[in-house]
């Protein structure tokens, strides 16, 4: 096999993984039972999209995706910080 | 710049990485659906965020400095990044659910320290 | 001015010494000069003139922040601490990987441990907590400050007082040799 090929089959089955994981997650938010369950998962879910973007990076070839990796990354830690401070006292900022 | 660029070693070694990687991370998710209580569950994510990013953070840096030709080390704030954010994130929302689960009086809440 | 400052930073940076009112967080600007530059390659010399203005101007926002000085010793300790960690991260990912995967045998508990700290240094106990957290299979709970006592998850609890020793000789000894 040419390295080519190698890459974009390989990279292709490690996207299908981390895609997977992330519908695992999906599962998960809306199974709950508990607003706690949620929160994993969809931390869970930020987590994983953003390690496929760097997946696709590579498969790609091209060295954007690195800033909306990041980007996600940023969004995922608020948004989770942000609902487990609601949960936690039914009020985001006091 | 292109993938063609990549010699067979590179190649192999840049798709080992990322399907190891990618396979923790797909464990650590599967537990979010195995795992029975919220408490065993929590444990989960870390996997990806540990060494399921860990190994696709490595195998980018290799990608992108064998076929650039240089060091590139750019994707390790990733890293940086999740080391820092995930201990953050899964503190407060183990805090939160405790918190719920003593203010509800749940037999599974945790003890007091 | 000096003054002023230092009525408003009562535990800040030693000003006295004319290089840290140069440069009031050396370690910031380093890590602010490397981070730049890994996030513009290539290498020329204007961001290299650029990643120094940033690491000397930035940590001047810290001032008003005021963080608690820290004082960092045993570089030896760090590194022994960095390489067991980096060693407990791995085998723990493989061991919660088998519980998920059905493949550890035998009847697994789970539970809760209260470890008692001596551990008081603010940094520290942030740094404990990111390495016990980092860690799949422990879950840093609760930590009360009155008491300094410690409640910790742990996913395959086979021996409370084992994981207690563990804490305790791993992590907390070199962190307080490290932050004392």
């Amino acid at each position: 096999m040419s390295p080519t090929l190698v890459l974009t089959y390989g990279l292709g089955l490690a996207q299908a993984m981390l895609v997977l994981a992330m519908t695992l997650a999906a599962w998960r938010v809306l199974r709950g039972p508990r607003a706690q369950d949620r929160v994993l998962g969809l931390d869970t879910l930020y987590l994983n999209g953003m390690l496929a973007i760097v997946v696709h990076g590579m498969r790609t070839g091209s060295g954007l995706y690195f800033e909306a990796a990041l980007v996600i990354g940023l969004l995922g830690f608020a948004a989770t910080l942000a609902l487990a401070k609601f949960l936690m006292q039914g009020e985001v900022i006091q | 710049m292109t993938k063609a660029d990549l010699p067979a070693w590179g190649a192999w070694l840049v798709v080992a990485l990322a399907l190891t990687g990618a396979g923790f991370s797909l464990t650590g998710a599967a537990g979010l659906i195995r795992l029975r209580t919220f408490y065993e569950r929590v444990h989960a994510p870390t996997l990806g965020a540990t060494l399921g990013m860990a190994l696709i953070v490595a195998a980018s840096v290799v990608f992108f400095s064998v076929t650039e030709g240089r060091l590139v080390l750019r994707d390790l704030l990733i890293g940086l990044f999740l080391t820092v954010t995930t201990p953050v994130t899964l503190i407060l929302l183990g805090r939160a659910a405790t918190y719920r689960d003593r203010a509800e009086g749940n037999a599974d809440a945790p003890p007091d320290p | 001015m000096a003054g002023a400052v230092r009525r408003l930073c009562p535990r800040g940076p030693r000003w006295g010494h004319p290089l840290n009112r140069l440069l009031p967080y050396p370690l910031l600007s380093l890590g602010l000069f490397a981070t730049w530059l890994l996030l513009n390659p290539p290498l020329t010399p204007a961001t290299g003139l650029l990643a120094v203005t940033v690491g000397w101007l930035v940590p001047f926002v810290m001032r008003a922040l005021r963080p608690e000085a820290v004082r960092v010793r045993a570089p030896g300790v760090i590194l022994g601490l960095a390489g067991h960690v980096l060693v407990d991260v791995v085998q723990s990912n493989i061991d919660v990987a088998k519980v998920i995967l059905g493949l550890r045998r035998g009847t697994r508990r789970t539970g809760f441990v209260s470890i008692p700290l001596d551990l008081r240094s603010p940094y520290g106990l942030a740094v404990l907590s990111i390495i016990l957290t980092a860690t799949p299979g422990t879950l840093w709970i609760q930590y009360e400050s009155n008491t300094g006592r410690l409640l910790l998850h742990v996913l395959d609890l086979v021996d409370g007082d084992a994981w207690v020793r563990r804490v305790k000789d791993r992590y907390e000894r070199p962190l307080m040799e490290v932050f004392s």
